[in-house]
């Protein structure tokens, strides 16, 4: 009757999570700042899911990106600039109960955390990777970053950035044992929300790139698409990012896409002439490293007891 | 050689020595010194070391030091290149590498000249010499070798001519692989080693290489052992010192490390290959599988630390081990640790520095660095051991600090513990010392993340998992519900409460043991791997009359109470340690000028008292004859002065 459950009192008692029992401290973002997009649809999908707030850690470098985890009401790490990959790779392997995810920026992850982008894909932890990319520092106000469009005037470089900017993408896909690369804008709410759903679906690193509004800071990398949508090109593909009823049509370019297929990924990552957006590549093979740095959680102290003796006795005289 | 047993044991030798007959002509000594110097990869290392642990295994106190060349592949038979290790075993404990080497084995003359450079020996030293090079087809080297005997005549060193390869290419055809067993066998008659436990060694040695090599290196060794009885006039034994009811364990320190790490309940180990550290992570990546743990080798320093953050953050508190330039690397991941009030324990396997400095000797020039290195003030936890047995209990302990007090826990050894062998009691290992499983109750709301208690700055820590317990680490300025804030009264607050913790953890340290009288003419305070070296070094002054006193420092930060007070009961005190100081007589140093070694000038600043300081970056580890001589040295300054 009513559609009530017989056993609705046992369901009363169960944990039910709406958007607000995600949401954190009020963002401090600047007015019309694509981080508050992106924010929202990370609520979403954590309300799709239904995570358990107690089991859901946020990491974050330095920058305006690694304001998130203020902005969940999860457990979050908002630690050192450039150095969010290490502590979340830290903290998935020991525990694999965990939900991982990782906010950072251009600056944070292309340029004093680079190496560590690198590694981590090859480690490929199963994490959730946002990089929120405004080509540009927002936090220190206007410096150039490694995904600043040539000749774009910063603080850093008044006649215009001097050298072409670092290609996410490529970087990404030429890692080894890569397992999901994909690319999204923030202006597109429904898109943007089944992005992010799918890296977090995905067991192991989902590396997501997304191109963010900085209206303060930077004009030219995002005007250029927003003005001029055929720019870009809307990955198709079964085992693509869905595509919402009616968003597709509001790309001109569309292309199919095989999300396996790493050499067509490489060549439309190579193509600057369209920026595609959707799921590049995955491969849901991959070696993940949380599956061997986790080995041995079971073990009970009677047997790490054992082991320890075993050893020592080893050296006994 | 009368002992029944000691019959049995060389009969064992099969065939090749049974007929020796037992001489009663060994003489007893106290103690020795013996070097073995080669090429680097001729093993003589290896034979050193089985030398230590079989007498180690006959109750003999053993310490053991390697003489380790800075390149991967110096040329051969050059000073520069020598390989090789040093064994000082007596009955009674040996606390350190001790002064001139009684009796050495070389492979080569060049090697011999670098130990002469080091001053290890003097013209007691008895030196047994391959005599290979006195013919080779060489001219070159025939020469060599002939200027070097004279050489070591003028320095009044005895050498014994020995045809050692010529012996050795009787059993195998290239005695380069091989020579080293047999100089065991040499060295194990010369001491009157028990033969059965050296052969079991040398099983144990080769067991993964197969019977074949096992069976062709005990062939080496009974050569060398029938050799020396046939050809060498040179007898010894060494009574034993161990307690019979003692069980004792025989390791380096940083095998000592690992084990304590196993035994601390630490499962995760994050390091970057840096020496004298990386064979803590060899070690554990053979072993730490049996209590669960992980080796993880991460891209580089500041990952190694950022991954056993994360890991600590989630509950499971996790070890990075490295030595000088990782721990500058690492400064704000530890800064970081400080102020998010992460635990985490960080070994330091102190070696020589700046920058890259001598990566393979010793140094204790990492305590200002580790205690001043980060960024605004960063309190933390520094232990130092000074034994190896130090190396495996303070890393249980560290564990069990950096969580009660919720803060980074340095451990600082140093590369005479890494590679030091010493026995010390096996520790019977006590499940109290693994980490109870992680909490995952749920947390009081009301309570918060940082909920300080104002007497002593401590607090209990959410853990992802606990329900209620959500909040956000960060590196930036915050108050106690973990929310940032830049306001003055909360940045003060929180660095109070932080440092706070140190003064509480001062509450629970008794102060430091006086090693000799109570107070006198000089105390000598020392930290770390000095400790045998300097208690020896007092010894000798007290004997010699002088109201000298040492005390040993394991704390570092903070410091164990009532050194002001123990310091008082002092005319002069003064630190002896292994980092920089200027030396009093140079040029433009003067007393305002002088800048002092790392202890003497956190202890000046403690104690408000005019402490001293020797100290040297020889990279090698401290002799006590060399202390000695520089304690009685200011102690007789002392005495005139009175
Ligand atoms: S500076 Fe730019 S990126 Fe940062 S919050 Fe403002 S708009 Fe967003």
């Amino acid at each position: 009757m009513f559609g009530l459950k017989s056993d609705w009192s046992v369901k009363a008692n169960d944990r039910y999570f709406t958007l607000d029992d995600y949401a954190g401290a009020e963002p401090r973002w600047c007015t019309g700042c694509g981080d508050l997009a992106i924010l929202a649809s990370v609520h979403r999908v954590c309300r799709e899911k239904q995570l358990l707030p107690e089991k859901t850690v946020s990491v974050s470098g330095i920058g305006c990106s690694s304001r998130l985890p203020h902005y969940m009401k999860t457990y979050g790490f908002h630690g050192l600039h450039g150095r969010a990959l290490p502590v979340a790779c830290g903290v998935k392997s020991r525990r694999p109960d965990l939900d991982v995810w990782v906010a950072t920026g251009d600056g944070d992850c292309f340029s004093i955390g680079a190496g560590h982008w690198v590694h981590a894909l090859r480690y490929n932890m199963d994490m959730t990777v946002l990089v929120f990319d405004n080509g540009i520092y927002g936090l220190t106000k206007k410096q150039t970053s490694p995904t600043t469009p040539e000749e774009y005037q910063t603080n850093t470089h008044p006649s215009g950035a001097v050298l072409p900017p670092l290609n996410p993408l490529t970087v990404s896909l030429g890692v080894s044992n890569i397992s999901f690369v994909a690319q999204m804008v923030d202006w597109n709410p429904p898109l943007l929300y089944e992005t992010i759903k799918a890296a977090h679906e995905h067991k192991g690193t989902s590396f997501v790139r997304i191109v963010q509004r900085c209206p303060v800071f930077m004009d030219v990398m995002n005007d250029e698409m927003l003005d001029d949508p055929a720019r870009l090109l809307l990955l198709n593909h079964e085992q693509g990012i869905p595509v919402p009823d009616g968003v597709g049509k509001l790309f001109e370019n569309q292309l199919d896409h095989d999300p396996g297929d790493l050499s067509a990924a490489l060549g439309l990552a190579t193509d600057l002439s369209k920026i595609p957006v959707g799921l590049l590549y995955r491969n849901p093979d991959a070696r993940m490293y949380n599956e061997i740095s986790s080995n041995g959680l079971d073990l009970s102290h009677e047997e790490k007891l054992a082991g320890v003796n075993e050893v020592l006795d080893k050296f006994l005289i | 050689m009368n002992d029944p047993a000691e019959l049995i044991a060389v009969k064992q030798i099969d065939g090749v020595v049974e007929e020796l007959q037992v001489r009663d002509s060994a003489t007893s000594i106290g103690e020795h010194i013996v070097e073995i110097v080669s090429d680097s990869g001729e093993g003589a290392q290896k034979c050193g070391q089985t030398f230590g642990i079989v007498s180690a295994r006959m109750g003999n106190g053993v310490w053991t030091v390697e003489i380790i060349p800075a390149e991967i592949q110096p040329p051969a038979r050059t000073p520069d290149g020598a390989s090789g290790i040093r064994i000082r075993l007596g009955d009674s404990l040996m606390t350190n590498m001790g002064n001139d080497a009684n009796l050495v084995v070389a492979f080569n003359e060049q090697v011999l000249r670098s130990r002469i450079a080091s001053n290890a020996y003097d013209e007691k030293t008895v030196v047994l010499l391959d005599n290979m090079w006195a013919s080779d087809r060489d001219e070159k080297i025939r020469q060599q070798y002939a200027d070097a005997l004279l050489e070591f005549a003028e320095y009044g060193l005895e050498v014994i001519e020995l045809p050692i390869q010529e012996e050795c290419l009787k059993v195998v055809p290239d005695p380069r692989k091989g020579k080293n067993m047999f100089v065991l066998g040499m060295l194990a008659h010369m001491y009157s080693r028990d033969t059965e436990k050296a052969l079991a060694e040398i099983s144990s040695i080769f067991a993964r290489k197969g019977e074949k090599v096992i069976s062709t290196n005990h062939a080496l060794f009974k050569a060398g052992y029938k050799f020396a009885y046939d050809s060498i006039d040179i007898h010894y034994e060494i009574a034993s010192h161990s307690e019979p009811d003692k069980r004792m364990v025989v390791m380096n320190g940083n095998q000592a490390v690992g084990l304590g790490i196993m035994a601390s309940g630490m499962e995760l180990v994050a390091m970057y290959p840096i020496t004298p550290a990386t064979s803590a992570s060899h070690f554990l990546a053979d072993e730490f599988q049996r209590v669960g743990g992980f080796v993880h080798q991460a891209e580089d320093e500041i990952a190694a630390a950022g991954f056993s953050i994360g890991a600590s953050y989630a509950g499971k508190t996790a070890c990075t081990i490295t030595s000088g330039p990782g721990i500058a690397l690492k400064t704000e991941m530890i800064g970081l640790a400080s102020m998010a009030e992460i635990p985490l324990v960080i070994i330091d396997v102190q070696r020589g520095g700046p920058s890259t400095g001598l990566p393979t000797k010793v140094e204790q020039s990492d305590l200002l660095a580790t205690l001043f290195g980060a960024p605004g003030d960063s309190p933390k936890i520094i232990m130092a051991a000074a034994t190896i047995s130090d190396c495996f209990h303070f890393v249980i302990l560290a564990r069990k600090l950096a969580e009660s007090f919720r803060t980074p826990v340095i451990l600082l050894s140093d590369a005479n513990l890494a590679t030091g062998v010493q026995p010390f009691e096996r520790p019977e290992v006590n499940d109290d010392w693994f980490s109870s499983p992680i909490d995952q109750s749920e947390w009081d709301k009301k309570v918060s993340a940082y909920d300080w208690d104002e007497e002593t700055g401590l607090s209990a820590r959410p853990i992802p998992g606990m329900r209620g317990g959500e909040y956000v680490v960060t590196g930036l300025a915050h108050n106690r519900y973990a929310k940032i804030a830049y306001d003055a009264t909360t940045n003060q607050a929180g660095c109070s409460m932080r440092s706070r913790k140190l003064a509480a953890m001062v509450q629970t340290l008794e102060p430091p043991k006086v090693h000799g009288d109570p107070e006198g003419d000089l105390l000598i305070v020392g930290w770390g791997s000095t400790l045998g070296t300097i208690e020896e070094a007092v010894g000798v002054a007290r004997e010699n009359g002088h109201k000298v006193s040492s005390v040993h420092l394991r704390f570092l930060s903070p410091f164990e109470p009532g050194l002001r007070e123990i310091c008082s009961r002092f005319k002069q005190v003064m630190t002896v340690e292994l980092n920089y100081s200027d030396d009093i007589d140079s040029p433009y140093i003067t007393d305002e000028s002088r800048r002092y070694s790392q202890l003497a000038q956190l202890l000046r600043a403690h104690t408000l008292l005019d402490i001293d300081c020797w100290s040297t970056v020889s990279g090698n580890p401290l002799q006590p004859g060399k202390i000695s001589r520089v304690i009685i040295d200011r102690a007789i300054q002392i005495e005139g002065e009175n």
